[in-house]
């Protein structure tokens, strides 16, 4: 049996097709059995979401173009698709226990996390700006629905209210971009507008700058940050963690795309609005950071600061720079996955307990949660060998090879500020006295801490197959 | 006086400046909020419809179209968040959405 007709081809589509199909059976299983599968949903989801990576990985080699060119499979989408499914499938992981209690049995909130990977994915292939727009909204309306999705807890409720109203307002201005750059084209296509886009027209600029505002809107890039922190706070932390994930990889992944394919033309009008975002962001999320006592609000502005580092590396403009965004997200979404972890277990007589005070003595009471921790720390900040390092090397780099050297400067001084708040925290752990010991930690979270600790603290023996992945993959942009 | 492209846009703008100012100015009622994002996605419709018409290419008004749906599952949505806030909260005045600072 053959599904190819000229040009709309379905065969690179089919892990989308897939997950989409995947995600309405087990809706119906959900629908017809009630609240007492939501563990089975949520094992099966985890389990589609396996099969849906296998699915892209295995799909032919290079690069596939259908439905008439707006959608695109390339090695840049496969590496970070399959990100972005991974982190997803960690973050269902992550939410068993939060799932597991009885007032909380929701189903939906594995389907709505499906369907949300399923906009990404869509999002990641975008090749024109209906694709792009139509990914966003899948991925953004089902992220709203989860935000809230602990629907008797007030916090929880004003946190996806605000996303929401936020969220809907930087589509519509996305949208506003998107219809000027159409409108001052005359096409939607990104090889199209990229063949158009050679000069600086007024109205395309114009487009271009309320484009660019709803992508930072999405990466939670200063000055469209105010949500993060609100949202991170008051959101389930199993939410909180899926947040600063999956869809960053997402956001941050069509963020490259549409500026180096859509725009290579005028690079010069984007790149001065990247590199003022990339500055503000890495200077607020260091200096923000240091009074917070939330260590949700805290993830929130470390999650604002590293967007800004990982665009620095979009600034240089170059496939270096792409790569260094491609091993930078990778990167990040290790640590903060596995800092999520620690983050889950703070839990005393089965309460959480979010502050910051709350990991005085770690070291003494859990000594092996404690040394994970501060790896993540000293990660996150950037401090070598880690991995965190790594990942700042290379948008550094990027960044200096193309003539930034105030951004580079910058962000180096920024990331020593950063350090200040992730070593207090680590002095916290190790020198002060004890607050009481903390509930044992369940094996679904013992597995994600153990092997994104692995990775964080022994990338750099090994770092070639990420490296080399993110090569390819950034070469497939140009 | 022939209307032309440029009146279109003109209305657009008008209307997605409305919209904007709607969220920010507006201190009172979240439903207004509501409105002034469906406001935003109208103006958008027209700048597309219009420059469909006068590009003379139907991909515009397919955007259009697919603008339209995404707009009311986006309505649907935040009238859903908005009715489970308001259980939680007892009100939906802008001023009293301030459980978290920021």
């Amino acid at each position: 049996m053959t599904i190819t007709t000229a040009g709309y081809s379905l065969l690179p589509v089919l892990p989308e097709l897939t997950l989409a199909v995947g995600a309405m059976a087990l809706l119906m299983i959900g629908a017809f059995n009630g609240p007492k599968v939501t563990g089975l949903v949520t094992t099966l989801a985890v389990c589609l979401l396996v099969v849906v990576g296998a699915a892209e990985i295995m799909l032919p080699a290079g690069k596939h173009v259908t439905f008439a060119g707006s959608f695109i499979v390339d090695d840049y989408a496969r590496f970070l698709k399959v990100l972005a499914i991974i982190a997803s499938a960690v973050t269902l992981i992550l939410s068993r226990e939060f799932l597991g209690d009885q007032s909380r049995r929701i189903f939906e909130y594995a389907i709505l996390v499906l369907l949300s990977t399923l906009g990404m994915m869509v999002l990641i292939s975008a090749g024109d700006l209906i694709m792009l727009y139509l990914g966003l909204e899948l991925m953004s309306l089902s992220l709203y629905v989860v935000a809230a999705s602990n629907r008797d807890n007030a916090k929880s409720t004003e946190a996806g209210l605000k996303y929401f109203v936020l969220g809907a307002l930087s589509s519509g201005m996305l949208l506003y971009g998107a219809s000027m750059v159409y409108g001052f084209t005359g096409t939607v296509s990104f090889a199209g507008i990229a063949a158009e886009a050679r000069t600086g027209n007024i109205g395309l600029v114009f487009g271009l700058v309320f484009l660019l505002a709803g992508l930072c809107f999405k990466v939670s890039a200063v000055p469209f940050h105010m949500w993060t922190p609100d949202v991170y706070e008051g959101a389930p932390t199993p939410v909180t963690a899926f947040f600063a994930s999956a869809p960053k990889v997402a956001a941050l992944a069509v963020f490259t795309r549409v500026a180096l394919t859509a725009f290579p033309g005028i690079v010069v009008q984007w790149q001065q609005v990247v590199v003022f975002v990339s500055l503000a962001s890495m200077v607020l999320g260091s200096f923000a950071a240091i009074g917070q006592t939330n260590i949700k609000r805290l993830m929130a502005y470390s999650s604002i600061g590293h967007m800004g580092f990982a665009l620095v590396g979009l600034a240089a403009g170059t496939q270096e720079g792409a790569q260094g965004v491609l091993v930078y997200i990778a990167i990040y979404v290790a640590m903060t996955l596995g800092t999520f972890a620690i983050i889950l277990t703070m839990k005393r007589n089965g309460q959480p307990v979010e502050t910051i005070k709350d990991f005085a003595g770690l070291s003494r009471t859990n000594p092996i949660i404690a040394f994970f921790f501060a790896m993540f720390l000293f990660s996150l900040a950037g401090v070598p060998p880690l991995a965190g390092f790594f990942g700042k090397f290379y948008v550094f780099m990027a960044a200096i090879k193309s003539g930034l050297f105030v951004l580079a400067v910058v962000g180096v001084l920024a990331s020593v500020v950063g350090a200040f708040y992730y070593l207090s925290i680590v002095k916290l752990m190790y020198f002060d006295e004890p607050v009481g010991k903390l509930d044992s930690m369940r094996v679904e979270l013992r597995t994600v801490l153990a092997v994104a600790g692995v990775f964080n603290v022994l990338f750099f023996v090994y770092p070639a197959p990420l490296v080399n992945a993110a090569s390819f993959a950034a070469k497939s942009l140009f | 006086m022939t209307i032309g492209l440029g009146h279109y846009l003109a209305v657009a703008a008008i209307l997605f400046t409305l919209g904007i100012l709607g969220i920010f100015l507006n201190r009172k009622n979240i439903i207004v909020i509501l409105m002034s994002i469906e406001l935003i996605l109208l103006a958008v419709n027209i700048n597309m419809v219009a420059f469909s018409t006068f590009l003379g290419d139907i991909v515009g008004q397919v955007f259009a179209l697919l603008v339209l749906t995404v707009a009311a599952a986006e309505a649907a949505i935040g009238l859903a968040v908005l009715v489970v806030y308001f259980r939680n909260r007892g009100s939906i005045a802008v001023e009293d959405v301030n459980l978290m600072k920021g």
